[in-house]
């Protein structure tokens, strides 16, 4: 074995953080596994609506929103936290409207322009306000889901639930999953044809800023965790990976689900046996399955082409 | 061109003036749309009638004038307007089923929160049966042809269960099959009573298929039975001195009942 690469101990890696060390990687396994979901299920409609790149826009500009609201209310809560990334989110997506549309500048061009600008504005403000204000660059940037066993606890009647940022993750899930299924319809017709959408009093305008609203919040609650850079590949692997096993929306969303499950393990074994960065082990983790899935697709297409010619008659693929 | 006395027409539009970036697409349109025929909307390339359509339907914003969809505005009926976009306006990779598709056609009919119902899906298997697409319901849409694209947009149109239709181009790039077999269901739906105003392209055709024809060139040259208005005088102002145009429309009026196929 080189010695670049640490042994690997089956107990240590594939047993112990789920056993003896429960404490410490069940809390971390969880809320990768809650980011990871989170994003995964927004990251669906960025995929769909072929905004991919918006991910990344508002990942970056909601930085200035959370300064603001920091120095703002003077402290870390949730909403604070929440309703700074809300107005971030929803400018730059209106930012980058009115660019494209009132010029002649295109809307990839636009997208550079104003996610950009908004995410140096907020090192500008950390940079100034860095007495005031307790956030570095690198923190937003990178995250540590290392620390969420750390954080203080929520308790309930007495009962602890969880660190904070996982009780807020785990709440934000919640009502990703909750809107998912009360706009389902309104969401499918709206990214499928707009026009009929509008024809029909559901104006895509709306869908696209809740969207874009919903984007900012589960962004900025997995900042802690995974940073800005990351959760990118948060957004965007998932539902890339279930593209490629189906062709119905609501089985992308359950794909989604194991895609986050195995992303976070992954996650968590790859630390303890490389001791490295969990966020990025995750994101490696999650690339991990969307390749192995394609291989696997590509192989089972081989097979199936070379075996027998295709069947132009055949009418049920699903 | 009057309605019947105490019911509005299905389409009325008056001094309707849309614009791109500030250059007049549609002037100053005028019109009264009967019920229960078959219109065809006809004119050369950029004369407006996709454009016409599409602020009927208040998907573009209008300079001037009002559009009344049975004497209201648009949005206190949605549910009677049905619409066919064209083919190309969407993505057909995306991640749904034929029966997903059709089934968004009672999404105006459902409101906030409702899933459809076994009724719903029972609405939408009959009018996939009505455009020979039942034994597709389960395929992925991006396995489909041109023509059966075509095919199921009509379905969902047909699921909406509309009184007035706008369909922009549903022969464009289809088969001759799917051809005839659209051209059916318009008819059936006409014989209903429902008004149906589609945008074509295909002169020879225009005449055997439609009722009344609007002749469009930014704004209306001709609107009426297809008797009156398909004539080489108003199909030449229509189309403006194009050569290729005009012989094409003396073979058609010389072939007497149509039937030149290009």
């Amino acid at each position: 074995m080189n010695e670049l690469i640490p042994a690997f101990d089956w107990h240590q890696v594939m047993v112990a953080p789920w056993t003896e060390d429960l404490e410490l990687f069940g809390w971390i396994g969880l809320m990768g596994l809650l980011v990871t979901a989170s994003c995964g299920l927004v990251g669906n409609y960025l995929i769909l609506r072929r905004m991919a790149l918006m991910g990344d826009a508002v990942s970056h500009s909601v930085l200035p929103g959370l300064v603001i609201a920091f120095l703002w209310s003077g402290s870390r809560g949730t909403w604070p936290m929440f309703a700074g990334a809300l107005v971030a989110g929803v400018t730059t997506t209106l930012l980058i409207d009115a660019i494209h549309r009132r010029t002649r500048v295109k809307q990839d061009a636009a997208i550079g322009i104003a996610f950009s600008t908004l995410f140096a504005i907020g090192m500008l403000l950390t940079s100034i306000y860095s007495q005031q204000v307790d956030l570095d660059a690198e923190c937003v940037l990178y995250g540590e889901i290392a620390f969420v066993p750390l954080e203080p606890m929520v308790t309930l009647g007495g009962v602890e639930i969880g660190p904070v940022s996982l009780v807020r993750m785990a709440g934000v899930l919640l009502v990703v999953g909750l809107l998912i299924i009360a706009f389902y319809k309104e969401l499918l017709v709206a990214s499928f044809d707009d026009g009929l959408a509008r024809a029909m009093g559901i104006n895509p305008a709306w869908v696209h800023h809740g969207l874009m609203a919903i984007l900012s919040i589960v962004v900025v609650s997995a900042f802690e965790a995974v940073g800005a850079i990351l959760v990118i590949a948060m957004l965007i692997l998932p539902g890339a990976t279930a593209s490629l096993i189906t062709r119905r929306l609501s089985h992308m969303h359950a794909i989604v689900l194991v895609h986050a499950l195995l992303s976070a393990w992954l996650g968590v074994s790859l630390e303890v046996w490389l001791d490295c960065s969990i966020g990025a082990a995750m994101v490696v983790g999650g690339a991990a399955v969307f390749a192995v899935v394609w291989a696997v697709i590509a192989w089972l297409n081989h097979l199936h082409t070379s075996q027998r010619p295709p069947s132009p008659t055949s009418t049920n693929d699903l | 061109m009057s309605g019947t006395e105490n019911q509005a027409a299905p389409l009325e539009i008056h001094d309707l003036t849309v614009a791109y970036h500030k250059k007049p697409v549609l002037w100053g349109v005028d019109l009264e749309v009967p019920a229960g025929q078959l219109i065809g909307i006809i004119g050369p390339n950029g004369a407006g009638k996709s454009t016409l359509i599409k602020a009927c339907m208040g998907l573009l914003p209008m300079q001037s004038g009002w559009v009344k969809v049975f004497g209201q505005s648009l949005k206190e009926v949605p549910t009677r307007v049905g619409y066919v976009p064209q083919r190309e306006s969407v993505d057909w990779d995306f991640p749904v089923n034929v029966m997903d598709v059709v089934l968004m056609g009672r999404y105006g009919r459902l409101g906030l929160f409702r899933r459809p119902s076994k009724v719903d899906r029972n609405v939408a298997r009959d009018c996939l049966d009505r455009v020979k697409m039942l034994p597709y319901a389960n395929r992925q849409i991006s396995n489909l042809s041109g023509g059966q694209q075509q095919r199921v947009f009509l379905a969902r149109a047909l699921a909406q269960q509309a009184d007035l239709y706008f369909m922009d181009e549903p022969f464009a790039g289809v088969d001759a099959a799917t051809e005839a077999a659209i051209v059916t269901v318009l008819r059936e739906l006409r014989n209903q009573g429902k008004t149906l105003i589609v945008v074509h392209h295909d002169l020879p055709t225009a005449k055997q298929y439609f009722d009344s024809l609007l002749l469009l060139n930014m704004n209306v040259v001709a609107f009426g039975p297809t008797a009156e208005v398909f004539t080489a005088e108003q199909l030449q102002r229509t189309y403006g001195g194009r050569l290729t145009i005009l012989s094409e429309v003396a073979s058609v009026l010389g072939a007497g009942n149509g039937g030149v196929n290009l």
